[in-house]
């Protein structure tokens, strides 16, 4: 394709504007403000993960050992928190803002200067969440959900809470516009809709969850600000309120919230699977009606977090069954990277070797899913080490394995070296080893009854719950083999080619590696 | 371009008329929540049930104790009697006592509850001052009454219902922060 943009005017452009600090923060440009939110997310990686240590640490033994059950508590929300909305959602915004113009052929994001604001609300957002460990009180200790009545009586670090989850709902929201209108209005001539890689269209569809359910979630959680200091009563029983209907509220946005997390990665993984088996995408058009089923279903599933409540049987029945619905589309989407790998020429590099071990993994979560989904049986699970090891399955071994994939994947396109394959596979092994020895044995201590949320257990928990501590401390340290390995790349090693991978398919492999700072200025033209 | 950047300025205005929409649209879930729960029958707290079988059971008498609580509120609150014994299906009326000890009106809400928790479906209240927010004037008395059926379905075993009410001041008519505050700190 000769729309590749020459060296010389990389150079011409580059040394414009500021330079320094100043130029990271006025940039507008979609590969440096992708750049930032995958540093930014991998912070609050590793800062939600030194939380998740430090439970992991209490919970090593029985008994209160590290850490007060009240700052137990806070760890547990903040933990939570800082993961969904720190971590995996920006990181996924990072790549979006990376590969969709990338991948569609567009010389940037469609709002730039937008682009640039939706990233820099998210440091003071971020300072906003943990810079509440700080004030009277403490963090929010009610849990990442935020339910109602806790949520209504927290101290101010609650305030602070609900501010952060503000702004970053707005900053989701700008970036989610920008994407649509990026990919709906920007793509190069001849890219038809059909055409577009699969991780564009499921970027499309999470990006019109957000814009459906992030004000969904700012409207929640203004309910409770109003409630703490307006003299509402939208959760107050005492006031005419019903605190169950904020369970109602926040699922109506979380469980496409958890579609959100998810989609990206079932993208990053459907352009992964067929370079490595040297195979188109098997079955292409379904994978995209199936990723637009299950966001349609995920608005009418939300309260199969709800069966306790006491929900009418009548109800609890349609929700499980919309939620069977679910496994369909999922199905068909796993069935499909089966497929596509059968009979292909497969080799296992690092990026292939995620996104395999991202099928198994996150496949035994969609299972444990299944099993919360049936209702008599949720009632057993609820609230137990049995629902977290599910969600740790779809979310950490499902979104943050793509999340791994798809960096050591375009890692090459985006420094310009190839990362050491080595250190890769070393870092796969330990984290998928790693993962399992942690929250494989939650599933039997939650069928035993733990309950989640609890910094203490009775003593037969002991022996997986140390397991499990085990595991997460090594689960843990293994990151610091990705980071390594990101450093080691972005610093130097092997040159890669303009496509360094022999079955890699796209616009994106078309520019010089490292993509240089302006790229499709000229559209190129697919065939 | 000058047409590329029209449209992306139209999708721009629609999509966000769309995000702005669907904050409304979270707000607009409340009274879409109260309509639900009212049609299903769930949580009417506030309205008074309907006796539906008003055979007098008089083989078994039931023990109902009363019990009243106030929460963060400076009011005096009492029942009138400690406990009477009844006939299910038969109709009693009982009286609660309340008086507001500051010098400012305050309005509460109170909220029942019931032990043995399983007994609250079979208690119907025909009438009752928890049905909607009382208004004290200060240094106001009031009697208030309370008139219910215990359901004669009410399974054999239970021979004592505890019917207990607790007072709410309702929230913002003093400064909700002070009272977030001290109670998260409390506990």
């Amino acid at each position: 394709m000769a729309a590749v943009t020459p060296d010389q005017l990389h150079d011409h452009h580059h040394h414009h504007g500021p330079t320094g600090l100043m130029r990271w923060i006025t940039t507008t440009n979609h590969k440096d403000i992708g750049t930032m939110y995958l540093i930014f997310s991998f912070i609050m990686f590793l800062s939600g993960g030194v939380m998740a240590l430090t439970i992991r640490a209490e919970l090593f033994q029985p008994g209160l050992q590290v850490v007060q059950p009240e700052f137990f508590n806070q760890l547990t929300t903040m933990h939570g928190l800082v993961m969904v909305f720190g971590a995996i959602m920006p990181a996924f915004v990072g790549f979006a803002n990376w590969q969709i113009p990338l991948m569609i052929g567009a010389s940037d994001m469609a709002f730039a200067r937008m682009n640039n604001w939706s990233f820099w609300l998210l440091p003071p957002a971020a300072l906003l969440l943990i810079g509440s460990f700080f004030v009277p009180g403490g963090a929010t200790a009610a849990g990442w959900t935020l339910y109602a009545p806790l949520s209504v009586q927290m101290g101010m670090g609650m305030d602070l809470t609900i501010f952060a989850v503000h702004i970053m709902g707005i900053s989701s929201i700008m970036g989610a516009i920008n994407i649509v209108v990026t990919i709906l209005n920007m793509r190069a001539p001849g890219m038809t809709l059909m055409k577009m890689p699969l991780f564009c269209w499921t970027w499309l569809i999470t990006a019109y969850l957000l814009i459906a359910v992030m004000p969904v979630l700012a409207g929640a959680v203004t309910m409770i600000l109003t409630d703490r200091h307006f003299g509402t009563s939208f959760f107050n029983a005492a006031g005419g309120g019903d605190p169950v209907m904020y369970q109602h509220v926040f699922w109506f946005f979380g469980h496409p919230e958890v579609y959100i997390m998810i989609l990206p990665a079932f993208g990053i993984v459907s352009q992964i699977i067929p370079t490595f088996a040297r195979k188109p995408l098997f079955g292409y058009a379904s994978m995209v009606y199936a990723t637009a089923s299950i966001a349609i279903l995920s608005f009418v599933v939300w309260a199969h977090h709800m069966f306790t409540t006491g929900l009418p049987a009548s109800g609890t029945l349609f929700f499980m069954y919309a939620t069977m619905l679910i496994a369909v589309p999922t199905g068909v989407k796993v069935f499909n990277w089966i497929a596509t790998m059968w009979r292909g020429s497969m080799t296992f590099e690092t990026p292939m070797l995620f996104a395999v071990g991202f099928i198994f993994v996150f496949t035994m979560g969609g299972f444990t899913g299944l099993m919360c989904a049936i209702t008599p049986a949720d009632i057993q699970y609820q609230d137990t080490y049995f629902v977290v090891a599910h969600f740790h399955y779809v979310l950490v071994a499902g979104s943050l394995f793509a999340l791994f994939a798809g960096t050591y994947y375009w890692l090459p396109k985006w420094t310009g070296h190839m990362y050491s394959e080595g250190l890769g596979k070393l870092h796969f092994w330990c984290s998928i080893i790693f993962f399992n020895i942690t929250f494989f044995p939650m599933h039997f201590l939650g069928l035993a009854g733990m309950p989640r949320r609890i910094p203490d257990y009775a003593l037969q928990f002991t022996d997986f719950n140390a397991l499990a501590s085990v595991g997460a401390f090594g689960f843990g340290f293994s990151q610091l083999i990705f980071l390594v390995a990101v450093l080691q790349c972005v610093k130097g090693g092997p040159k890669a080619a303009a496509s360094p991978w022999e079955g890699a398919e796209g616009l994106e492999w078309t520019v010089p590696s490292p993509a240089p700072y302006h790229t499709f200025e000229e559209a190129p033209i697919v065939k | 371009m000058a047409t590329q950047q029209e449209s992306n300025r139209q999708l721009l205005v629609r999509l966000g008329v769309a995000a702005i929409a669907m904050f409304g649209f979270g707000f607009a879930l409340v009274p879409f929540y109260e309509k639900i729960c009212e049609v299903a029958g769930i949580n009417n707290l506030l309205q008074p049930d309907v006796a539906v079988n008003t055979q007098v059971d008089a083989s078994r008498k039931i023990v109902v104790e009363f019990d009243a609580n106030i929460h963060d509120l400076p009011w005096r609150f009492k029942p009138l009697q400690g406990a009477i014994e009844a006939h299910p299906g038969e109709l009693v009326q009982v009286s609660y006592e309340v008086t507001n000890t500051r010098d400012v009106p305050v309005t509460g809400q109170a909220v029942p509850s019931y032990g043995p928790q399983l007994a609250g479906q079979y208690f119907r209240k025909l009438e009752c001052f928890c049905f909607a927010r009382q208004t004290l004037a200060p240094g106001e008395k009031r009697t208030m009454p309370v008139v219910f059926v215990v359901d004669p379905a009410l399974p054999r075993d239970v021979n004592t219902i505890t019917l207990s009410y607790t007072f709410f001041e309702i929230a913002g008519t003093r400064a909700g922060a002070e009272v977030s505050r001290g109670r998260s700190v409390g506990g």
